[in-house]
């Protein structure tokens, strides 16, 4: 029984590295920023997770600890890049000429 | 006498969490607890927390395991999206930041739907301005507001609605 716990934590660690090593990959090859922070918060929240719930069933003890960490991280990780992706557009970050629409420029806080 | 009930709100779910990570209820972390929760309480002006304004009837508790299960569903379809979007040679995107409308009221049922959108295939909130979110949006599939609309927020919007209102 021991053994299969361990067995199942391991792949969820594998699965979770996994995942954080594509979002590292897509920060490189992304174009701009707003598609790299895309990549950043998707990746790293689900990978982070099956982390954690991996370490969960190497060491359920601490169950109940990493399930907050991780409700934390649901709360606060895709603020974060709602804030960076916000003060980025009002400082006039260049987007990738490959964006197609832009209806964010309406609202007039935003300088020309 | 809105904001007093907010406050205790706020102050219970701090204190929750205080005795979660410690795990114990003993008298000296119990009462370190309180004083911490009671101060951070006191600071915040207006008392805000995952509980505010939710709405605790069957329907509610209902609505909140539903909305857990899609998010979770949506989450995992999102990663593996980016994923084959980063890991195909030609990065096939179509980036675009395109604006939606939600018929959410409550500040916390718009603050989940933010949140959300931001961690579901392809999408991240820039900016919420009352009513209109706008979104940035990897594989842009829609440029008018209904049917981005429909295609991003319908899905969660239906949850969050019993939820928060």
């Amino acid at each position: 029984m021991d053994s299969l716990l361990d067995l199942i934590g391991g792949v969820l660690l594998v699965m979770g590295t996994g995942f954080l090593f594509l979002g590292g990959l897509g920060l490189v090859r992304m174009p701009d920023l707003f598609n790299r922070i895309q990549v950043g918060t998707k990746a790293t929240t689900l990978g982070t997770i099956l982390t954690l719930v991996g370490a969960i069933f190497l060491h359920p003890e601490w169950g109940l600890k990493l399930a907050l960490i991780g409700l934390f991280l649901l709360f606060t990780n895709p603020l974060s890049s709602q804030v960076l992706a916000r003060a980025a557009h009002r400082i006039g970050i260049k987007q990738s000429p490959a964006t197609k629409v832009d209806r964010l420029i309406e609202l007039p806080w935003r300088r020309p | 006498m809105r904001i007093g009930r907010e406050k205790v709100v706020l102050f219970a779910t701090i204190l929750l969490f205080w005795v979660l990570l410690n795990g114990t209820l003993a008298l000296d972390s119990l009462l370190v607890g309180l004083l911490a929760s009671f101060v951070i309480t006191i600071l915040y002006r207006d008392g805000f927390s995952p509980f505010t304004e939710f709405r605790a009837t069957p329907a509610g508790f209902w609505a909140a395991g539903c909305f857990l299960l899609y998010f979770s569903k949506e989450l995992v379809r999102s990663n593996l999206k980016l994923a084959a979007i980063v890991l195909s040679p030609s990065l096939p995107i179509n980036p675009g930041i395109i604006k939606v409308r939600t018929t959410l009221k409550s500040r916390m049922g718009r603050l989940l739907l933010a949140n959300s959108i931001t961690l579901t295939p392809g999408t991240l909130t820039v900016q919420l301005e009352e009513e209109w979110l706008y979104i940035h949006w990897v594989t842009v599939e829609a440029t008018d507001i209904d049917s981005a609309t429909a295609q991003i927020v319908a899905g969660y919007e239906t949850y969050l609605e019993v939820m928060y209102g």
